[in-house]
C-alpha cells in the first residue's frame, strides 16, 4: 500500500503562480520608473572676476543682448524681434572683418547677455536657443564644405569636430549683474 | 467519416504556456536594469520650457539638480518661487556656495542642472548663478524639452 502511493505522487513544486508574482514586481518597476528629460542648453558661466583688468575687448567684438523686464531683446541697443537674433548673430560672427562694424573674426566675436531681474525665464531660454541655433548652423555649414557631413554627425572628442569648434568657438558671456 | 473524427480529436487545442515566465523575467531585468529611482521628492513645481538647440547631458553621474520654481503648498496651492538642491528648500541663498563648492570636490567635472520653472523671473536665476561662480562650478545646463 505505501509503495503504490510513493510511485504516483511525484514531487514536483507548483510553478504556476511564478509567472503572476514576476509580473506583479514587473508592474511595480514599470510603474516607478521615470524616463527623465536629460537635455538643455549647456553654457559656461564666467569665473569671478579677480583684480587683475580683464583685457580690453574692442567694440567691434562684442554683441550685446539685453533682455528686459517687459521681454523685450535689445540686440546693441535696438530692440529686435526674436526671430532675428538667429541671423543676426550669424552676420555679427561670420563678418571676418567685412563690416567694420562687426566682429573681426568668428574667434574675437564674443556675445554678451544682460537680463534684468524681473526678465521672463521663458523670453530669457528661447533668446538663448536662438543664440545657439545660430553658433550650430554656422557650425553645420562649416563642417559640410569641409568634410561633407553635418556637425551632429561628427564623433564627440574627434579631431573634425575640434576643428569646427574651433573655428566657431561658442564665446557667450553672462554680464555681471546691476548691483541691488 | 471517422477518420475525420479521428484527426479532429487529436489537435491540441492549448497555447503552451511554460515559457511565459521567462519572457516575463526578461523583461522584468530589463525593467530593473533601466529604472532610475526617483530620487528627490519635489518641493517646489517645475514646468520645463522648450527649446530647439539643445544637447545631452550623456554622464549622469556629473549632474546636480537645482530646482527653481514656486513653492507646492497644499491643495494645489502655489507659493513664493524658492529655490530647491537635493531634497531641501534653500532658506539662504548664501548657502548654495558652500553646498555647490562641497559637491565639486567630490565631482571636479560636475555640471549644474538649472530645472526652472518656465514662468520665473531671472532674479532668482541670477543670484543662484552668481553663487555657482563663487564655488567655482561653472558648467551649467538649463534643462529645457525637445520643442515639437
Amino acid at each position: 500500500m505505501f509503495n503504490k502511493s510513493g510511485r504516483k505522487e511525484t514531487p514536483e513544486i507548483n510553478g504556476s503562480s511564478l509567472a503572476d508574482i514576476a509580473f506583479l514586481l514587473l508592474i511595480f518597476f514599470l510603474v516607478v520608473t521615470t524616463i527623465d528629460v536629460d537635455t538643455g542648453i549647456g553654457l559656461m558661466l564666467p569665473p569671478i572676476p579677480d583684480d587683475t583688468e580683464p583685457p580690453p575687448v574692442r567694440e567691434r567684438n562684442l554683441m550685446n543682448i539685453l533682455v528686459n523686464a517687459q521681454g523685450m531683446i535689445l540686440l546693441d541697443e535696438e530692440p529686435s524681434a526674436i526671430s532675428e537674433v538667429k541671423s543676426r548673430i550669424k552676420e555679427f560672427v561670420d563678418n571676418h572683418g567685412v563690416d567694420p562694424n562687426l566682429s573681426d573674426s568668428p574667434d574675437d566675436a564674443i556675445v554678451s547677455i544682460k537680463t534684468d531681474r524681473r526678465t521672463p525665464y521663458r523670453v530669457y531660454i528661447n533668446m538663448l536657443d536662438e543664440v545657439m541655433g545660430a553658433y550650430n548652423e554656422l557650425r553645420n555649414t562649416a563642417s559640410m564644405d569641409r568634410f561633407g557631413v553635418p556637425f551632429s554627425q561628427l564623433n564627440d572628442g574627434s579631431v573634425e569636430r575640434e576643428e569646427i569648434s574651433d573655428m566657431y568657438p561658442k564665446k557667450i558671456s553672462i554680464a555681471e549683474p546691476d548691483e541691488g | 467519416m471517422s477518420r475525420f473524427n479521428k484527426k479532429q480529436a487529436k489537435t491540441k487545442q492549448s497555447v503552451p504556456t511554460s515559457a511565459m515566465p521567462d519572457v516575463v523575467f526578461m523583461l522584468l531585468i530589463f525593467f530593473m536594469v533601466t529604472t532610475v529611482l526617483r530620487e528627490v521628492e519635489l518641493q517646489v513645481q517645475v514646468n520645463y520650457t522648450r527649446a530647439e538647440n539643445i544637447e545631452k547631458i550623456e554622464q549622469k553621474r556629473l549632474v546636480s539638480y537645482i530646482y527653481i520654481g514656486p513653492e507646492r503648498l497644499g491643495g494645489d496651492r502655489l507659493g513664493e518661487t524658492r529655490v530647491q538642491i537635493d531634497d531641501a528648500l534653500v532658506d539662504d541663498i548664501n548657502a548654495i556656495r558652500n553646498i555647490m563648492y562641497d559637491k565639486l570636490l567630490e565631482e571636479p567635472r560636475l555640471i549644474v542642472s538649472l530645472r526652472v520653472d518656465q514662468d520665473s523671473e531671472f532674479g532668482t536665476i541670477t543670484d543662484v548663478q552668481q553663487e555657482l561662480r563663487h564655488a567655482g562650478t561653472l558648467r551649467i545646463n538649463y534643462s529645457t524639452l525637445r520643442e515639437i
